[in-house]
Order: structure tokens, then sequence, then C-alpha cells
């Protein structure tokens, strides 16, 4: 960032930030305060009058152990998303950015990003209607293969998987494929020309220098689907209950807002550390 | 090393024809420039035979070995690429060694020909960089390394020093030439810039809409060029109009061929020049001092002529006065109509 010289440079650059902040003052960090305000409370205050301030919401987390179980299933469940998501999302940004060029490019951008503009509950019953027992997907491959087959995937954490795949792949091949995009064809001609094969070129290649895309998409998948509650209850059912359905819970059903409030606040501080545990990765995928 | 034939090549993007009915040979050793404006398929046809593309008809031999449905990773060929293309996230020896890597040499050897390859364009002592860390002039002396480390059998150069300033392009020539002739390497060179083509190569191709119009050493195709394409693209030409041809002694008879001089062939006089030598009438536009040569513009019945000279050797003259434009018929290029 340049130096700031004179007083007035300061003003402006104040005047000019200014709404920006204020915006993030009302929208985030103000819902956030209280948030966390109510997350030491015994009860709402409009509830009960006898409220008070307690660190029993935070205790309760330690104390009971369904909660970290639970914390730990969502988070295997991201990282489970976040893979399927590099592993589809990748060879499909690559397609996207090397191989196909003019309107088919378009055409197949539009398909990618069309989940993007679908209300996500929508998404989520047409892939209830699809995966549920004589649903689309069964009926379809029993009509091509001679013999029974019964999927039963309604239900269970593959359904969840690939409800929550669906929903965050654009994430992914968007930011890999601006990072693809970026690099010269130039290089892999270069590397063409001196023998390497398609495979070294995307060793060596490819995948370092998209590696900070790569890890940008992985955060964007991973840090929502930890959090994540619709896709589970809709299509997990009774499998379905992970950290985010608990959180939501309190908020909705048991209306125990204090401790909705203070597991929110674990999962971000759990998220918050791993983010930091992983950023001399991050730091090194990017020089 | 080996020489290049490259017979009757054709190739089309589409509905376009960027390579016409192709064929030359690039000698074992040589230096050779493709020259042309952009679009006359110079660029097309060094990727043909580096193996980026393959043509619709036609052969490309390296050495005694047909090429042309060969992909370019399979040709063993070194190429140079006009933004460098070195690989940002390796230090610049991981990327002259990467060929030998592909190739699986042994370590010992590997290190030992990076080693090498640096020290002949001079960067020893930048082995450990990386490319984001180096100056223009140095990245290219990376990428020439990286290109003729694994022994290529041709060398393969895209406008490789378009991207330098002036000054150090003019160093890089004179460097790209010392390591072509030390280890002797057929090289194709791409350019637009005919004074590079004319210093560097000791052959040039002109190229126009796809074919090659002349072929031959950089003397002959400036002295004699072989249409008005050439004579107008290598070096500049100052056409002798229809009018001005009587009383000049030229090479050959005036039908069906045009006549013209080059600029450095020309003296510039306040009178009529004596006998045996050719000479136009015409008004002096502009004198332009450029040091130590200066250029003439001269309004020849309509059109401008061009004379470049030491600026001491000509005289001095009234602007806009009327001249005498002489040269030895000698100098006279003749080219078909």
């Amino acid at each position: 960032m340049a130096e700031l010289v004179t007083p007035a440079e300061r003003r402006r650059l104040f005047t000019l930030l200014s709404p920006a902040y204020l915006w993030l003052l009302v929208a985030v960090f103000l819902p956030l305060s209280a948030m966390l305000f109510f997350s030491f409370l015994t009860d709402m205050p409009q509830d009960a009058p006898d409220w008070g301030v307690t660190l029993g919401n935070y205790a309760e987390f330690l104390t009971n152990p369904t909660y970290s179980t639970l914390l730990a299933k969502s988070l295997k469940l991201a990282v489970t998303v976040t893979f399927f998501c590099v592993l589809i999302g990748y060879p499909c940004a690559l397609v996207l950015a090397k191989s196909i060029k003019g309107r088919s490019r378009e055409a197949l951008f539009l398909m990618v990003i069309l989940p993007f503009w679908s209300n996500s509950l929508v998404r989520i019953f047409s892939w209830a209607i699809v995966l549920r027992g004589n649903g689309v997907l069964e009926r379809a491959i029993n009509f091509v293969l001679p013999f029974d087959v019964r999927l039963n995937l309604m239900f269970t954490t593959d359904a969840v998987v690939i409800g929550l795949v669906h929903s965050y792949l654009p994430y992914v091949i968007l930011t890999l494929y601006l990072a693809l995009q970026a690099v010269d064809d130039d290089l892999i001609d270069a590397a063409r020309s001196m023998g390497a094969s398609k495979l070294t070129i995307l060793r060596r290649i490819l995948l370092p220098l998209s590696l900070p895309g790569l890890l940008a998409g992985a955060v964007l998948v991973f840090v929502p689907v930890v959090g994540s509650f619709m896709e589970p209850r809709i299509l997990g059912g009774r499998m379905g209950t992970y950290y985010g359905t608990v959180i939501e819970d309190q908020f909705v059903a048991v209306y125990n807002w204090p401790l909705g409030a203070a597991l929110s606040f674990i999962l971000l501080a759990v998220v918050i550390v791993i983010l930091a545990a992983a950023s001399p990765v991050l730091k090194r995928a990017q020089t | 090393m080996s020489r290049v034939d490259v017979a009757n090549v054709t190739k089309k993007f589409g509905q376009a024809v960027a390579l016409d009915d192709v064929s030359i040979t690039f000698e074992d050793g040589g230096f050779f420039a493709l020259l042309g404006p952009s679009g006359s398929g110079k660029t097309t046809l060094l990727r043909t035979i580096a193996g980026f593309y393959f043509p619709e008809a036609g052969t490309i031999r390296i050495g005694e070995q047909n090429v042309e449905t060969v992909p370019v990773e399979k040709r063993d060929i070194g190429m140079m690429f006009q933004n460098y293309a070195l690989f940002p996230n390796m230090s610049v020896a991981d990327n002259v060694g990467f060929g030998l890597r592909v190739r699986k040499t042994p370590a010992a050897e590997e290190k030992r020909r990076i080693a090498e390859a640096l020290e002949l364009v001079q960067l020893g002592a930048m082995a450990n960089r990386k490319p984001s860390q180096l100056s223009g002039g140095q990245r290219q002396r990376v990428a020439l390394a990286r290109a003729i480390v694994t022994n290529p059998r041709v060398l393969l150069l895209d406008e490789p020093l378009s991207a330098l300033d002036k000054t150090l392009r003019v160093d890089m020539q004179i460097e790209l030439k010392r390591i072509q002739r030390e280890i002797g390497i057929t090289t194709i060179f791409v350019t637009h810039d005919q004074e590079e083509a004319l210093t560097l190569s000791d052959r040039i191709g002109i190229l126009k809409a796809g074919r090659i119009v002349q072929a031959g050493p950089p003397r002959e195709v400036y002295d004699r060029p072989i249409d008005a394409f050439a004579a107008g693209f290598l070096g500049e030409a100052n056409w002798l109009p229809e009018a001005a041809l009587s009383g000049l002694s030229l090479p050959g008879s005036p039908g069906g061929r045009r006549f013209a001089t080059r600029p450095e062939m020309l003296s510039i006089s306040a009178e009529a020049p004596g006998e045996g030598r050719n000479a136009v009438k015409g008004r002096l536009q502009q004198r332009v001092f450029a040091g130590a040569m200066a250029t003439c513009l001269v309004d020849v019945a309509g059109q401008q002529w061009k004379l470049v000279a030491r600026d001491r050797d000509i005289p001095e003259l009234p602007g806009g006065g009327e001249v005498w434009l002489s040269w030895d018929p000698a100098d006279t290029l003749a080219v078909p109509a």
C-alpha cells in the first residue's frame, strides 16, 4: 500500500472507506456481537426476566459428548465434500480453461453456474426426487440394466454428500478456472517442446501454478459445509443429524438461542483454528 | 544437429490457408531467419516444424526422420518463446533442467549439464533464483539455456527478442549468434524485424500470405530481390516512376519490369551529376538529422524517396529546393512488375 503523507489524504481515504466499514459494522459486526452476547446468557432477556450471565452454554459443549461427536462428524463430512468437489471440479475447470474455446465454453459455463441461480431448497428437493427409492435414478438404472438394482441412497450420508457436492461444486470450478486461465499457454507449449507428457505438465506446471486457486476453492467449500443443515436434514433424514442441524434446532425448534449461539461460536473458533493451522501451506502456495 | 526439409506443406485453419504449398530446406548448422509481415504464416511454419500443428499435406523431415505426424513432445526440438515462457514456480536451475528430468537423465549428469548450459549463457551465478527475480535479458538467457540443454536436433525461436528494449536486443543478438556458432545447432528464427534477420542469419526466407517469396543469403536477397514485395520488405526501396525511366541506364529493358534503388545508394546534390550516373530530379522535403547518419525525404514526381547517408556527406541544401538524386547504375534493382 502506498504511504499516506498528508492528513488530507488520510481524511480522503477515511471518507472513501467509511461506507464499507459502516456496512460491515451494521451487517456483520453488530449481529455477531449480539450473538456473542447471547451465548453467555442463561435465557433470552425477552423470555425470562430472571436472565443472567453464564459460561454454562460453553460448558455444555464440553460436558455433553454429543456435540463434539457431531462436530467431528460435520468436519468429516466437510472433508469428504471438499475432496469430491476438487476431484470433480479440477478436471472440469481444466477442460473449460484450456481445451474449450468460444461459444461451447459459454454454454458449459452456464451449466456450471446454473445451480447458483436456482433456489437451494428446490435444488435439494430435486435431488430427493432423483435419489429416493424407485426414484428417477433407480428407474433409469433399472431401465438400462437387466437385473434389479436397489440403490437406497435417500436418507444416507451418501445422499447428503451428493447434494452438498452439487451445491458447492461451482465455487471450486470457478476459482480453479480463474487460476488455470491465468497460466500462460506458452508455458504448456514450452513444456511440450521439452518432451513433457500431459501428466508431467499437469503435475509439474498446472497443479503447482493453480494451487492457490485450488486452496481458495477448497476453503470456500469446507467452511460452509461444516455448518450446513439444510442438505443433511432433507437428504439425510435420520442419518442427517449434524452439528449444523443441532444449531438450527436450538434456534427454531428448542428455542434455546444462547446454546445455539455458543455452539455457533465454537464452530467459528474451530474453523479459524483449522484455517490458521493450514495458513503456512496456503502462504507457501502463493509464492 | 540435423537439417530440416519442409516439402509441399499446406496448413489450413478452417477456411483460412496459413501455409500454401511451402517447400524450404534448412541446412545443418545454419541460422535461418523467417521474415514476413504478421499473418504471413511465419509463426505457423515454425510451429508446424515444432509439431504444434500437423500439416494437411506435405512432408517435414528432421535429419533422416519424417516427423510430420510426430507430436511436439517426441520431436526432440528446442524452442524459445516470445514471452520467455519460464516456469514461474521453478528456480532457474529447475527451469533449465526440466527437459533433462523429463528424459530421466541421471542426477549427476543433469546437474553437470544445467551448470554447463547456464555457463554458456553466462548465468552460472543465478541458478537458484526464481524467474521473477531476473531482468528481461537474463530471463531470455535462461530460456535459451533451457532450449539447448537437451541437445535438440533443431532450435526454433519465435520472435525471442521482441520483448527486449533496443540496446539489450542488440546485445542478445550478438550473444545468440555466438552461442549458435559455438554449439553449431540448426536454428530457425521467426522475426518481423528485418534488421535482426540481416544481422543474425546466414539465410533468410521472406514469407507473404503463406508462401515463401524468396529464400537465400541475406546479401543476395537484399541486393537481388525477386519481386517488389521482397524489395520493399527487406530494406527500403525507392521506386522509379515510369516517366523518369528514359535516359537512365537500366539493367535490361523496361518492359514489364519495375526499378528501384536503396536509400543508402543515393547521393544528393544541387547540380546535375556527371556522366556515368543515373539521376532523377526532385524537391527536398525534409532533412532529418540523426547523429552520425541523416535522412533526406525527397519528392520525386509525386513519390516520396528516401536517402540515407552520413550527415557529413550531405551538402547544405535549401529546404523545398530542387535537388538531384543520383546513383551508380549497377545499384539499380529490377523486379518483375
